[in-house]
């Protein structure tokens, strides 16, 4: 099956899945602010209203925990809602129904539910739209058992990993950064999925093992190629799942090139760095370190709106590359 | 599917100035719902007995004094319909349909008990009675109750759900999202507040601004209504007409059923709260069990020797069912990880 | 039957409780509800009511003693029910008490315990995970190590290079002063009695002088090798060249690059061993390590011996990347601030005599490296070409192999691919 491949937004990506998976299964439903006739705040839902009418293109009230527990009722039931967040940020209003309804639910019924909700998040910084439009909160419910938290980084792979979310029977968290919205890729016609819990390994290398998520994949991706005139060989992998975490691709990596380094745009503490230099630590992998591990996060602040305060509050990739090199060439 | 609310055949008694069930339902069907009321209050004294023995942890919330509440809304109710429940779930549990050998097996946290011991007293449920499940979060059991009911809109079933919650629920703002989405787009709901004066110590007057929960629904154009939630045919009126009106597709209603509980909030409770004459009254004047004995008899449904009969098959079930849960097997420690997702790892 | 009275739990988490005060004597009638005495728990007191009407007896739950959950405490008997004496009961067991506070025990004025002594770097060596493992597994102490990362920090590469101390000579106690390596040769004093007393000095070895002998006896005795050797037509190499720099870009009255035939050589050899990956390897007893990017060490002489400093990845990087990182390693080698992973490892080697108007020279192969290409002088010289002689520029290198790794005729694919890239410069700018 040679299914066209053409160039997508990651965005246009996102509305093809939802599409498809809408086509092929009368209980999948949209549930979000202003998915309708707006479109959605970043136009992701775009004119499926057009095509699949406001009974499955459903504009809820500004009601993120009432929403939110709506879809989750209504996964239960029967239906698979892909509920949108206007901003990853609300989840904080909705984080009782996510976090002790939908990843437990299955869990205090001893199995007898599942709950096949999909939540989506646009989250990220690098907007201008300053503290509470901006974070990358999918630490947060990477911490909970019962969900699985995702960010693609790809038009390709969100495709596929929406179609696999939806397929999924448990809740799935997609973590979108917005900055990639208009980001294009390759992406091939028609249904494929990409699989939840497996890491990608962008680009190999033997020096260094650097493991970003979302946006940061790119700006690795771009400090790799500066770090490679230099002679320094700079493995990527784009983690794309936070839970489950794909251990084995990151722990064979390093146990190849002996380093570490976390690039993500999460505040740094307590976040998916920390988990993934744990993991490694913890692993046998640990024999084969070399070097310390590094982690690049966002600054302990607030996302600022001051544009040159916004860029210096989440890695870079000029940033990237300094703390690359120096850890390649031992000076860390 | 459950298309029209539950059965109507021959009443057991005719006779307009008679109350709704006594005209509405047969005489096995009122017999029935006695026998759950005793099943809801001798479930939680055998319950509240093997807590204090030591042999159930964690804690419970009793609803001994709120049978009519839980079993009057349940009364139109059929398999198919949904509820959701709340911590004080275990008549609502009962009054569904559950069996309470599995549901001593829970609270034993057995693998038998409905929820492989994974839940306890706190989210006990029985989905092949459609009960969704009792919540530990107060008000996190109503979006999921209007989310059933897009379900069955959406997929048309004809199914109806009803979501119990405390006056405590009332003030978070889960309750008036809910209502009011429920609402906007004319979901097959039914909410019923079980009023029973106290969110946890703190009284309805000192915490809530309107006199009655059910005075909020105007706020939401949709009916509410109060009753004596400890008169069992008054509630299952209620209950009636709500579900037959969101089986016809005209949204939601509010049930307001005041009621009282004999027990503290939980185990742990001292009752400073309130006082020792408060809850003699209740208990001697108007409890929901004696009440609808008492109509039975007086109606002629039911002789006291059939009522004792009941009761002592109520004691043997009891005890039956707690055997079966203490002869049951415990959870594999090597299983904790089983029913987090629905693939395992 | 008597209906048992129990210690009742009222708290999550509560194992047992103690009873504060009984509202009731043995004998008193109580009626079902009656306040019977009160517990305390960890958070308050709590009241619990008669379980049921009648007289009560056998107070067995004494106050102020911790009671097991569920344990019985008194009984009550119904009205007219017989008391045939306590019921085979045990009286309501204390729980078991605990061990008295081992506070009671403890010196009034307890002294300070004596602070562990202040963290010494002496006691602890500052070392990676994997160097600890490398360092294990060769049964090396890794105190005797010398760390090149941060504070003294010793890595991988730090292992790979260290060497054990030689045996000392048994005839020469020089303290500290480790004898030059010399397997079954003759001995120092053999040597010194040789040459007439003042006819020479005696010059101290330095480290890097013990290092160079050490390792080359090491290899020139286990490795076995072989030699291949070309002459490679170098006209249209120097031509490019002189256009390339010609070309080059110029910043501050300075040109961005100034390319030597060395560069060409290391970029054409990377090239080459790129070419042909089944030489581009190193011998272990274990496996061939087929390695993924050719590292060309450059034999650069420095006051008192020389090193080889490692171009990674030379076949990726371009021919003005490869120059000026060769500027700065050469420069950094002669001042000895190369550090220790700038000049270990490495897949093949190249060392080019010919400033020194070399014509040709066979070099000794330095593991981990399989081969090594000894360059000598261009010069012009005859040649035949069908019937008649003309002048042509020629460099005439030589290949050293590891016979173990790398056999003839694979040695002379590689040698031949070399030659192609120098004959043919362009080739290394696609």
């Amino acid at each position: 099956m040679d299914a066209a491949v053409r160039e997508l937004s990651y965005s246009q990506a996102i509305q093809e899945a939802m599409a498809i998976a809408m086509e092929a299964d009368e209980r999948v439903i949209l549930m979000g602010e202003d998915i309708g006739v707006y479109g959605g705040a970043f136009q992701v839902t775009g004119d499926l209203i057009d095509r699949f009418g406001p009974d499955r293109v459903m504009d809820t009230p500004i009601s993120e925990l009432g929403g939110a527990g709506v879809a989750v009722g209504a996964a239960v039931t029967g239906l698979r809602p892909i509920f949108e967040f206007q901003f990853s940020d609300f989840a904080a209003l909705a984080m009782e129904q996510i976090v002790n309804q939908a990843a437990k639910m299955r869990y205090m019924l001893g199995g007898a539910v599942s709950v096949p909700v999909v939540m989506r998040f646009p989250g990220g910084s690098g907007t201008g739209a300053a503290a509470q439009h901006s974070q990358s909160l999918e630490a947060w419910l990477g911490h909970v058992p019962g969900l699985k938290v995702i960010q693609p980084a790809t038009p390709h792979d969100v495709k596929g990993m929406l179609l696999a979310a939806v397929a999924d029977p448990d809740p799935v968290m997609i973590f979108e950064h917005k900055l990639l919205y208009k980001m294009k890729g390759p992406v091939p016609e028609g249904h494929y999925t990409v699989p939840i819990g497996k890491a990608e390994v962008r680009r190999e290398g033997r020096d260094l093992t650097v493991v970003a998520t979302s946006l940061m994949v790119h700006k690795a991706l771009e400090a790799a190629e500066t770090l490679a005139a230099e002679g320094m060989d700079v493995e990527v992998i784009d983690l794309r799942t936070i839970r489950p975490m794909d251990r084995e691709t990151v722990i064979e990596s390093v146990k190849k090139t002996s380093r570490l380094m976390c690039v993500y745009e999460g505040v740094k503490t307590l976040g998916v760095g920390a988990e993934l230099s744990a993991m490694v630590a913890e692993s046998e992998a640990f024999d084969y370190l070399d070097a310390p591990i590094v982690r690049l996060g966002g600054a302990e602040t607030p996302i600022p709106y001051n544009p040159e305060l916004e860029k210096a509050a989440v890695p870079q990739v000029p940033g990237i590359v300094a703390a690359a090199r120096d850890l390649i060439r031992g000076a860390r | 599917m459950a298309k029209t609310t539950a059965a109507k055949a021959a009443p057991a008694a005719e006779g307009g100035n008679l109350p709704f069930i006594y005209r509405e339902y047969p005489r096995e069907t009122l017999l029935g719902a006695l026998r759950k009321m005793h099943l809801i209050r001798k479930f939680e004294e055998g319950a509240e007995e093997s807590y204090m023995r030591g042999l159930i942890h964690g804690t419970m919330h009793l609803s001994i004094g709120q049978e009519a509440s839980a079993m009057g809304i349940c009364l139109p109710l059929t398999n198919d319909d949904q509820i959701t429940s709340t911590h004080r779930g275990h008549g609502h549990c009962i009054a569904k349909g559950a069996d309470v050998k599995r549901m001593f097996a829970e609270f034993f946290g057995k693998t038998t008990g409905y929820c492989a011991g994974r839940g306890g007293s706190m989210h006990i449920a029985d989905v092949t009675t459609g009960n969704l499940g009792a919540n530990g979060i107060v008000g996190g059991g109503l979006p999921i109750a209007v989310g059933a009911a897009l379900t069955a809109k959406r997929l048309k079933t004809g199914k109806v759900a009803v979501c119990f919650f405390g006056d405590g629920a009332n003030n978070e703002g889960a309750f008036h999202e809910a209502l009011n989405m429920a609402s906007v787009w004319k979901l097959p709901v039914v909410f019923v507040c079980e009023n029973n004066k106290y969110g946890m110590s703190t009284s309805t007057e000192r915490s809530t601004a309107v006199a009655n929960i059910a005075d909020r629904a105007a706020a939401y154009s949709m009916p509410g209504v109060i009753v004596d939630g400890n008169v069992l045919s008054d509630v299952a009126e209620a209950s009636h007409a709500a579900v037959e009106r969101a089986r016809r597709g005209e949204g939601p209603s509010l049930i307001e059923c005041k009621t009282y509980r004999y027990r503290g909030h939980s185990k742990s409770d001292r009752n400073r709260y309130r006082t020792k004459d408060e809850i003699d009254d209740w208990m001697s004047n108007r409890d929901p069990i004696e009440r609808y004995e008492a109509q039975l008899v007086e109606f002629g449904i039911a002789k006291a020797d059939e009522i004792e009969a009941i009761r002592a098959s109520v004691a043997e079930e009891i005890a039956a069912g707690i055997e079966f849960a203490k002869a049951s097997p415990a959870p594999e420690i090597a299983d904790l990880a089983n029913y987090v997702y629905t693939e395992q790892a | 039957m008597p209906v048992e009275v129990i210690m009742p739990k009222v708290d999550m988490d509560m194992a047992t409780g103690r009873i504060s005060k009984w509202f009731f004597g043995d004998g008193a009638e109580v009626k079902k509800g009656d306040v019977l005495f009160e517990i305390e728990t960890d958070k308050a007191a709590m009241e619990i009511d008669a379980p049921a009407s009648g007289t009560l007896r056998d107070i067995s739950g004494r106050e102020g003693v911790d009671i097991a959950v569920g344990a019985p405490v008194a009984w009550i008997y119904e009205a007219g029910e017989a008391y045939a004496g306590a019921p085979a009961q045990q009286p309501a067991p204390a729980a078991a008490e605990p061990a008295k506070a081992p506070e009671e025990a403890r010196p009034a004025a307890a002294v300070p315990a004596v602070p562990p002594a202040a963290a010494d770097t002496g006691g602890k060596v500052r070392a990676t995970p994997l160097a600890r493992r490398l360092a294990q597994e060769a049964g090396i102490d890794l105190s005797a190590v010398g760390g090149s990362g941060p504070k003294g920090r010793v890595t991988r590469a730090d292992v790979l290079a260290w060497r054990p101390p030689e045996k000392p000579a048994c005839t020469a106690a020089a303290p500290a002063a480790s004898p030059a390596p010399a397997p079954a040769g003759p001995s120092d004093e053999q040597v010194r009695r040789l040459f007439a007393e003042g006819s020479y000095e005696v010059v101290a070895h330095s480290n890097m002088r013990r290092t160079i002998a050490r390792r080359l006896v090491e290899a020139k005795s286990t490795v076995p090798h072989f030699y291949l050797t070309v002459d490679c037509s170098i006209d249209a190499l120097l031509k490019l060249r002189t256009e390339l720099n010609a070309a080059a870009p110029v910043a501050d009255g300075r040109p961005d690059f100034k390319l030597s035939v060395n560069d060409m050589v290391i970029r054409a050899y990377a090239m080459a061993l790129r070419a042909v990956p089944e030489a581009n390897v190193s011998w272990t007893e274990e496996g061939l390590l087929k390695h993924r990017h050719a590292d060309i060490g450059v034999a650069v002489s420095v006051p008192g011996g020389l090193i080889t400093p490692i171009v990674r990845s030379a076949e990726i990087k371009t021919l003005s990347a490869i120059s000026s990182e060769m500027k700065d390693l050469a420069a950094r080698a002669k001042d000895g601030k190369l550090k220790a992973e700038e000049y270990q490892g490495g897949t093949g080697a190249v060392s080019n005599l010919g400033m020194f108007g070399v014509r040709e020279f066979a070099a000794i192969v330095n593991p981990p490296h399989a081969t090594i290409l000894a360059v000598g002088a261009g010069e012009r010289r005859p040649v035949m070409v069908g019937d008649e002689v003309r002048g042509a520029t020629l460099m005439t290198v030589t290949l050293s192999t590891d016979h173990r790794a790398v056999d003839g005729a694979l040695g002379a694919e590689l040698i031949g691919a070399f030659r192609s890239y120098i004959e043919r410069p362009m080739l290394m700018l696609v």
